[in-house]
């Protein structure tokens, strides 16, 4: 299904509210201030104080020596997100999907409800007027993406409504804070003078995310629509549920099995129909004591095999004690992915590749047994520094955005903190003679390098590496580096940080 | 001609290799295939396997008991997996004692993003992990740090590798206690010197001596091997390690 999101922003959120309950300071200008770190701030201020040049973020004396006969309130801490609940939960008579967008917005997944407004320009309309007659100054829009909607509800001076696929075109004039990025990747762009998104949109990606990291891509992926958000929903649904209510009280693990069988079956039947397959399930057991016991299983892709599941579930039967007997199954799906379907290979034979459905299920049955962060994958990372070079990829699907690098040689095993070795070295910037590691010494005969690895100083400080890759009199090759440079007052460190093969 | 002695000598010799080759089917060999297919390029390595093939859907056991032993058996397997899988071919490597830094595995032609890490605390979890692996059908590999294993535990991960056709190496850290197992193969991997020319610098390619300690059906060998980036050479049968003279450093 097509998805569709709106975002509502309430521009002036606590000063509306403030006007609601007391109506005198409707024609008042007034500010909301807040202590903080000394010194009093604005936190919001009405549409009349705003007028005059007072923004949030500025001294309350500031604002009070711009506008003499200016109101001050106090905040109420928490109040936004109270409000935001108060209005989302409103909003429910429009969609079932709403979430609190803090500071001062909700977004809503509209996929599938404007037609019964009469269309989107309507559906959209409905909301903001009804909105702006409860006494809020609302802006909405709408677009394809959580965060296209966003930027063109704040930012966008033209039509609130993105037409399917047109998100691109869109962002492209808005500023780079239609990104909901950071102060600091947004002053930075600024600086650099990318003040529209088009500035910096054509650039590669691998540049953008070393200049102003992984946030600023996200972020783009996500409002152009090339990246999931997740969102925090108010209610959350759960359309997948089944119930087994048994007529005695089951105490046996065959009984227990059985069980688990039928739900999943239900479950799986009705997943299969609608082209989803679950990501998380909870198996909850009511005991005839009153107690409620609960398992729950994850896989890595989405997935409706009963067989599959089951086999999960499994492993964790022997945590359910029956007790005196269950008298009630329950079994939720929270989480529910589509399922691509599966594309039978045509030729390539019997080898499993990364998407491959059997290696999903192995992974998951590993990870629902010793924990899912003892299973990793690697992909590279531009980064010199030897333990930056690579990073954990977050799926099994993940591919590399960068290519493995051969130019220089990597030992097969790292010691996961480089080892202080003792050297004899005769001439500087020479590799050692021969080096003492665990008592046992070793004579170098051949070597490579330096190769100098410097410290990324806008990571962090310190010195460089000069790496020597090494090889012994008995052939076994080493990756040995010394810290920093030579000197003749300092006695430089060596270190063995790796075994070559 | 021959005597008759000798010809009577000859088909019988020829019966019972008829036989050898028959039961060899039954264990599971397969015949080399006409076309090379399955070939490591490890030529008379490979010939001391029964039917000269290389044993996938088998259990190989490594003998590493030092860091340098792990290293040098890490890249010999890698190179010998690169030659193995096909393009997308993924592995599984259960981690226990030491870390292996994946860039590595791309200078033997393995793409190290196809490999799945599985760090694992306890040596039962081990083993846990590598049976369930093994059962997984289409994986290249699945390659496991152990201490020890029994004849009964070796005999649990046979019987998941006949039915999948996955290639399993037990990197053993204390040949001390290697005990009799189902495994297919013994080997041990120890590093040599790498040959340059005279008179260049640097560590050249790396070369090892690769020991066929046991192997059911087949001969025992040793033989020197080198990796030049793109496969493997074999340089001398049954070769010693050879101390060259002590050269200066740099």
């Amino acid at each position: 299904m097509q998805k569709r999101f709106v975002s509502i922003w309430f521009r002036h959120l606590l000063a509306d509210w403030f006007t609601l309950r007391r109506p005198e300071l409707k024609t008042v200008p007034f500010i909301i201030v807040e202590p903080s770190g000394g010194r009093i701030l604005v936190v919001a201020a009405n549409y009349l104080a705003e007028k005059q040049g007072i923004t949030a973020g500025m001294a309350a004396a500031d604002a009070k020596a711009i506008v003499p006969s200016l109101k001050v309130i106090d905040h109420l801490p928490g109040q936004n997100a109270k409000l935001l609940k108060a209005l989302g939960e409103w909003c429910i008579r429009y969609t079932p999907l709403v979430a609190i967008d803090l500071p001062d917005g909700l977004i809503l997944d509209v996929s599938g409800c404007p037609h019964l407004w009469g269309g989107e320009r309507a559906y959209l309309g409905n909301i903001i007027r009804v909105l702006r007659s409860k006494g809020y100054d609302a802006r909405g829009a709408m677009a394809d993406t959580a965060g296209a909607a966003w930027a063109v509800a704040r930012f966008a001076k033209k039509d609130p409504i993105v037409e399917p696929g047109k998100q691109t075109e869109a962002l492209l004039t808005l500023p780079p804070a239609a990104l909901r990025l950071d102060d600091i990747v947004i002053e930075r762009l600024t600086k650099l003078g990318f003040y529209s998104i088009q500035g910096f949109m054509g650039i590669g990606r691998s540049v953008l995310r070393r200049r102003f990291g992984p946030e600023l891509l996200l972020r783009l992926n996500q409002a152009l629509g090339m990246e999931d958000e997740h969102l925090e929903l108010l209610e959350p649904v759960i359309p997948y549920h089944e119930r087994l209510p048994c007529l005695e009280p089951i105490r046996t693990v065959t009984g227990i099995e059985i069980a688990i069988r039928q739900l999943l079956e239900l479950l799986c039947h009705r997943l299969q129909k609608d082209g989803m397959g679950l990501r998380t399930a909870i198996l909850k057991c009511y005991r005839v004591d009153g107690q409620v016991l609960q398992v729950s299983i994850g896989t890595g892709l989405p997935s409706h095999y009963t067989n599959h599941l089951f086999k999960l579930f499994e492993l964790k039967i022997p945590t359910i004690e029956p007790g005196l007997g269950i008298e009630l199954f329950t079994l939720d799906a929270p989480k529910v992915e589509e399922v691509e379907p599966g594309q039978e290979a045509l030729w390539g034979g019997n080898e499993c590749s990364l998407e491959d459905n059997r290696l999903a299920e192995l992974l998951d049955k590993l990870s629902n047994k010793i924990g899912a962060a003892a299973i990793k994958r690697y992909l590279p990372q531009e980064h010199h520094w030897p333990e930056r070079s690579i990073k954990i990829a977050t799926s099994l699907t993940e591919k590399p955005t960068t290519v493995w690098r051969t130019a220089q040689p990597r030992p097969s095993l790292i010691l996961p903190r480089p080892e202080p070795i003792e050297v004899m070295v005769k001439t500087p910037d020479y590799p050692p003679k021969f080096f003492i590691y665990k008592g046992q010494k070793h004579n170098v005969i051949k070597s490579d390098g330096p190769e100098r690895i410097e410290h990324e100083w806008w990571i962090e400080e310190g010195e460089h590496r000069d790496y020597y890759y090494v090889e012994d009199n008995q052939g076994q090759r080493y990756w040995l580096f010394r810290l920093g440079h030579y000197d003749n007052d300092k006695n430089r460190q060596w270190f063995l940080h790796g075994f070559f093969a | 001609m021959l005597p008759r002695f000798y010809q009577m000598q000859a088909t019988k010799q020829d019966t019972i290799n008829k036989l050898r080759k028959d039961i060899l089917l039954l264990e599971g060999f397969k015949p080399a295939l006409a076309d090379g297919a399955g070939s490591l390029g490890l030529g008379c390595i490979e010939a001391a396997f029964p039917n000269g093939v290389f044993p996938v859907g088998a259990i190989h056991e490594m003998l590493c008991p030092t860091p340098e032993h792990l290293a040098a058996c890490t890249g010999f397997m890698a190179g010998t997996l690169s030659a193995l899988a096909s393009k997308g071919g993924v592995c599984l490597w259960i981690n226990r004692y030491q870390r292996l830094f994946p860039p590595s595995l791309s200078f033997f032609n393995m793409p190290p993003h196809h490999f799945i890490f599985v760090d694992v605390k306890q040596e039962k979890d081990a083993l846990w992990v590598m049976e369930e692996a093994l059962k997984c059908e289409g994986l290249t590999a699945v390659i496991a740090e152990l201490q020890t294993i029994t004849f009964a535990q070796s005999r649990r991960l046979q019987l998941a590798v006949e039915r999948s056709k996955v290639t399993g190496f037990i990197l053993h850290n204390d040949p001390q206690k290697a005990r009799a197992s189902t495994c297919v193969a013994r080997w041990q991997v120890t590093q040599l010197e790498s040959e340059i020319e005279e008179g260049l610098p640097g560590v050249w390619f790396p070369r090892w001596q690769v020991e066929l300690l046991k192997v059911r059906n087949g001969k025992p060998g040793s033989w020197a091997v080198s990796w030049d980036g793109s496969g493997f050479t074999i340089l001398e049968e049954g070769a010693k390690i050879i101390q060259l003279p002590q050269r200066k450093a740099g």
